[in-house]
């Protein structure tokens, strides 16, 4: 009960900053140098007048503002983001052709940053003052210091040039005709060196944070409770440290969401992964600005679904928000 | 102990000042060493490096000095960092300020609105800010700036919130300061040292967020930065990974020295948490 | 002699180099034994708490033992291994903390975080330890104990959570139960019952005790015998009784007189009958503003209060947590603002004033806080902290600054305007606290809570501070604070308060030593080693 009312809550707030963004669309479109028809259409649909009158026409651009804002923001209410000139296809359909790879690979990465980073963080709290455990922050910290779309590229050189151990680009062999399992295994083989380029700097900032915070929970009075009971210092140090360290990581969690969506941007360009994040990069590429702002607006969804989830994962976590709420 | 004297116990720290002190000597060096502009072709292209006079680092796919490029880009990434935390802190400072302050509706409203920015992918808002605005230094630091305010107005707010019940401050009320003189001299110094400390760690990510515009060429194609060269280097990376490499270092070492520093400053403006840290 | 079960032999514990002094206890010796209450008394920074961490093998970072033995039932305790020391910790050793909100972890069900003391040492299964955690529960005294064993501690009071600290301590029935102030973080009544239990659980099973306490009345209470500690050293060493009523040294003499005790000092005439404060029907709701799925909640902070102040007269506001007091100081400096009621400053209203208004008149009333380490900007000088107010009010600056060198020398801190916070002592901070409130000429000062930060000895200081400026410059002060003895020795009239109601109110010796209401006799038959001062007098 008390979950169904914080989702609906936490919906209608979604659905707020959602409809934020589409005016935001709208008025960058309108801020942006030149005329909007043009911007809409892409630069190579610029030159077909036809193509310009009917955008025209649609959104009402000889219209009054708020005509034209009204019919924009009824139009994406309607799920409508228009068409893709350079590609021929709705806007819509060439998202959610591709929202899965995005999907696999930001989930994959997420899932494989916060157990890497917690581990890692854990250990190098255990380990301060020693040299293991100098040694993890200082890896944590270079990779937190390295371009994402460097190590991408780096990896790249490495494991599949020069290696040859792993594919370098896209998500499954193309012509092998593979299925099922196999199938599985080759998308799998693909994942590994996006996933875990993406994964790598967040799981440096979550092994800073854990550290971070795990310190901090083993100076509190429970902590000194916990041992007057004798108990061992490993139980300690996950019953009683770690999982009031882990609350803040789960808000970091769901803060890092928008940037996990922005890395995949990247990662996916480099990898030529077939998901919303290459999509933009072509987007960009062709300045099919449609194309781009409703990418835009979906990443803010995916993100914002995630902030969700660890919403919603915190409450489990703790029992005093159930007081509170 | 002095400040320099603290923040010079943590070796780290002292690493990283001596790489962005020599990070800021290749900015100003760049022009004087390589007069010309770094997009002039001046040698055969895929010149690998250490091989030809002159072109310690080679030459890229169009025969431009690698070199050259490099110092130039020191220059873009330093000033870039600079000038977009600068305006990020100009609008999360006073945001935080005011609604840690004052909290309430007024609180709540901004609050909100630093949300909304938030949870919006920041380099997703920060490509389309650019690609509609048009690549260019101005439009590259503007949406650096609009991308990256949120967590100092956070942090002022919660420092704020924290101070504006500590019993000085309430005694600053009732001793008749106005508003304007308590946020100003009483909790404004205050808050200064975690701004410095943010302030420096968020130079780093900008230079990141830079590097990878760059790399998407959402770059200014007037000047020559290290994420345009990886960029433009990508499709090549099999013939000539060395284009794609030395920038990368170069990004690389720029924001770790950037962090380190930054941990030095938090030691030295908070002694006590650097002893419980160690 | 009764059977020895702990013997501590010239320990010394050392600090870590840079701290204030090399040592936090030096050569210490005494002995507990089988089945007695031994208190260690000292005020901070004494090391009363030194040994019992040292023997619990829990000493924090950096500080170790470097010294003589603690011999526990035939073993050194400073020779053991972190596992021996590990067995005997809950099992043979039980030990209880100050603060009760945050010794228990957040997360955990309290039936589990009793249950852990047997599993930590393999005892029982899980089943049977749910079950002894119960009967536990139970001997402690909580209240409903099914409900309360599944309760996380956020769902428990202050007093119900030193409880299940005590039931933890008690699980595995320890030869040594450490206490290590578990009641200064406790409202009075609350203590009184935890004082209680305490000397009850020691009877029925027999355990030895070590309480470590900075109160005297505590130590009256429930000692046999008493070790007083000063800067790491044993100054006095005896039988309750005999320390309490014939102290030897000098510093132990000091620290029982320094206990404001019963002999309240007769109420000063007013000077002049015209009221100065004046506050009639007084409410003031706290509302924490609901989201759209959230409900609003409301807490009555202060109902119907009315009471008028003299000028030239002192009125103590006393009571417990929660009572009130302190927001009806808040309302009245105008930090709060009240919902209803009147709020009259010599005849002016002084509670609808609002923004520049309010400012203008705000130097009227001034006040005095609880904490000496907060209450001091620390970036700024305290001549200047001083002076800030005046300027702000118009008197140019070196004239301020000047009036801020006069006002320290009053305070008994002359000469020391360009310095900063930090440089002082917890009590040195209370004088310039309150000399920042005279530099505004205030008609009324509220000290909130003022001397419940310090130590007794800098307490008194501070009280006979007030006292002499009381005189001098015929102050009006309304004096808040939760300790009736504070506010029998310093207020000539007295008002109780609970649940945010006046309970009770008069001059201080009626409501003293004869008071009318129910609440008013608990509360003062709660304070601790009353029975003692009255056999004394």
């Amino acid at each position: 009960m008390l979950y169904a009312r914080l989702i609906v809550s936490r919906l209608l707030k979604a659905v707020i900053v959602l409809f934020m963004i589409i005016i935001f669309n709208f008025f960058l479109i309108q801020l942006a140098p030149g005329d909007p028809a043009a911007i809409l259409a892409g630069e190579a649909g610029a030159t077909d007048a036809e193509f310009l009158r009917q955008l025209t026409e649609r959104f009402g651009l000889d219209q009054p503002l708020h005509v034209q804002l009204w019919r924009y923001v009824s139009g994406v209410a309607m799920l409508d983001f228009g068409f893709s000139y350079r590609q021929q296809v709705p806007v819509l359909d060439l998202i959610l052709e591709r929202l899965p790879a995005t999907l696999l690979l930001t989930g994959t990465a997420f899932v494989l940053s916060l157990v890497l980073g917690i581990v890692a963080g854990s250990l190098a709290a255990a380990r301060v003052k020693k040299p293991s455990g100098s040694i993890i922050m200082a890896l944590a910290l270079i990779f937190y210091a390295t371009p994402l779309f460097w190590v991408a590229l780096m990896a790249v050189v490495l494991f599949s040039v020069y290696l040859d151990w792993l594919p370098a680009y896209g998500m499954y062999t193309v012509g092998a005709g593979l299925e099922g399992f196999a199938f599985a295994l080759d998308v799998g083989k693909h994942l590994i060196l996006p996933a875990t380029t993406l994964a790598l700097f967040f799981m440096a900032i979550y092994t800073r944070m854990t550290r971070a915070s795990m310190l901090e929970a083993a100076q509190q009075d429970f902590v000194k409770t916990a041992r007057a009971k004798g108990l061992k210092n490993s139980v300690i140090q996950r019953r009683h440290i770690l999982r009031n360290a882990l609350l803040p990581i789960i808000t970091l969690a769901g803060l890092q969401a928008g940037q996990m969506v922005g890395g995949a941007i990247l990662t996916e360009t480099v990898f030529a992964w077939p998901g919303i994040g290459r999509l933009m990069f072509e987007a960009l590429q062709q300045r099919d600005y449609n194309l781009l702002l409703g990418i835009f607006f979906f990443s803010a969804a995916l993100v914002i679904v995630f902030n969700i989830i660890t919403d919603l994962v915190y409450r489990l976590a703790d029992p005093r928000i159930k007081e509170a709420s | 102990m002095s400040f320099f004297a603290r923040f010079a116990q943590n070796r780290g720290a002292l690493v990283g000042l001596i790489i962005l002190v020599g990070i800021i000597l290749m900015a100003i060096l760049a022009p004087l060493l390589f007069p010309e502009s770094p997009w002039r072709m001046v040698q055969r292209p895929f010149l690998p490096p250490l091989q030809t006079d002159g072109f310690p680092l080679g030459t890229d796919t169009m025969g431009r000095n690698v070199a050259a490029g490099l110092m130039h880009g020191a220059w873009v990434s330093l000033l870039i960092g600079l000038v977009s935390t600068t305006v990020a802190l100009a609008i999360g400072v006073p945001l935080g300020a005011i609604a840690g302050y004052y909290g309430g509706l007024v609180d709540d409203a901004l609050m909100r609105f630093t949300e909304f920015f938030q949870t919006i992918p920041n380099f997703a808002l920060a490509i389309v800010l650019v690609a509609i605005m048009q690549p260019s230094i101005t439009s590259i630091v503007l949406a650096i700036a609009l991308v990256s305010w949120p967590p100092v107005a956070r942090l002022v707010r919660a420092e704020f919130m924290s101070l504006r019940h500590r019993e000085y401050v309430e005694a600053a009320r009732l001793v008749g300061q106005t508003n304007t003189t308590i946020i100003l001299r009483q909790i404004l110094p205050n808050t200064l040292s975690p701004i410095i400390v943010l302030a420096s760690l968020m130079v780093a990510t900008a230079i990141l967020l830079e590097s990878a515009l760059s790399f998407l060429g959402l770059g200014d194609p007037n000047v020559m930065s290290w994420g345009y060269m990886i960029g433009a280097a990508r499709t090549v990376i099999r013939q000539a990974w060395w284009l794609s490499f030395f920038p990368g270092v170069a990004i690389l070492l720029t924001v770790l020295a950037l962090n380190l520093v930054g941990e030095g400053l938090d030691d030295a403006l908070n002694p006590k948490l650097a002893r419980e840290r160690s | 002699m009764r059977d020895t079960l702990l013997s501590i032999r010239h320990l010394s514990i050392a600090l870590p180099a840079g701290a204030d002094r090399d040592y936090a206890v030096e050569d210490i010796s005494y002995d507990v034994a089988r089945g007695e209450i031994m208190c260690v008394v000292g005020e901070s920074g004494s090391g009363k708490s030194m040994a019992a961490n040292a023997l619990m093998g829990l000493l924090p970072k950096g500080v170790r033992a470097t010294g003589g033995e603690i011999d526990f039932d035939g073993q050194d305790l400073l020779s053991l291994t972190e596992k021996q020391h590990r067995d005997l910790r809950g099992l043979r050793i039980g030990m209880i903390f100050q603060e009760p909100m945050t010794a228990l972890n957040p997360l955990m069900r309290v039936g589990d975080q009793i249950g852990e003391v047997f599993e930590a040492h393999n005892r029982l299964t899980p089943k049977e330890r749910q079950a002894r955690a119960l009967e536990l529960l139970v001997e402690v005294g909580i209240p409903q104990p099914e409900k309360a064993i599944r309760a996380y501690p956020f769902e428990l009071s202050g007093g119900q959570r030193q409880r299940v600290m005590i039931a933890m301590a008690l699980a595995l029935e320890p030869e040594l139960l450490i206490a290590d102030e578990p009641t200064t973080a406790l409202d009075v009544t609350t203590q009184a019952q935890i004082l209680d239990l305490i000397g009850d659980l020691q009877r029925r099973h027999g355990m030895a005790v070590m309480f470590i306490t900075h109160d005297f009345g505590v130590v009256a209470e429930i000692a046999d015998r008493v070790c007083v500690m000063r800067h790491g050293r044993i100054v006095e060493l005896g039988a309750a009784q005999t320390v309490l009523s014939s102290p030897q040294d000098p510093y132990t003499r000091d620290l029982i007189e320094a206990i404001p005790s019963d002999v309240i000092p007769e109420a000063r005439g007013a000077e002049t009958d015209t009221p100065l404060l004046e506050v009639s029907g007084l409410d003031k709701v706290f509302r924490s503003r609901g989201g759209l799925f959230k409900p609003s909640r409301e807490v009555h902070a202060l109902r119907d209060v009315s009471f008028s102040l003299v000028k030239g007269e002192t009125i103590g506001i006393v009571g417990e947590s929660g009572s009130g007091k302190s927001t009806l100081g808040r309302c009245v400096v105008r930090l709060e603002r009240p919902d209803r009621g009147t709020l009259s400053l010599s005849g002016t209203d002084f509670m609808h004033l609002r923004g520049e208004a309010l400012r203008r008149e705000r130097h009227r009333v001034q006040m005095i806080f609880q904490d000496p380490y907060a209450s001091l900007n620390p970036r700024t000088r305290v001549g200047m902290a001083i002076a800030q107010g005046p300027i702000a009010n118009g008197m140019a600056r070196p004239e301020a600054l000047a009036r801020a060198d006069e006002l320290l020398e009053l305070v008994g801190l002359g000469g020391t305007a360009d310095r900063f916070p930090h440089e002082f002592s917890g009590g040195q901070r209370q004088r310039i606290g309150i000399a920042r409130a005279l530099a505004m000429n205030p008609e009324l000062i509220v000290a909130d809570e003022a001397v419940s930060a310090l130590d007794v000895s800098i307490q008194a200081q501070i009280l006979d501070l007030l006292e002499e400026l009381k005189q001098k410059l015929s102050l009006s002060l309304l004096f808040i604070t939760h300790d009736l003895r504070v506010a029998a020795q310093i207020c000539d009239r007295i008002i109780v308060m609970q649940h945010g109601r006046v309970v009770e109110q008069g001059p201080a010796r009626e409501v003293f030593l004869a008071p009318r209401e129910a609440y008013t006799r608990q509360l003062l038959e709660a304070i601790p080693g009353r029975e003692h001062e009255l056999a004394d007098a």
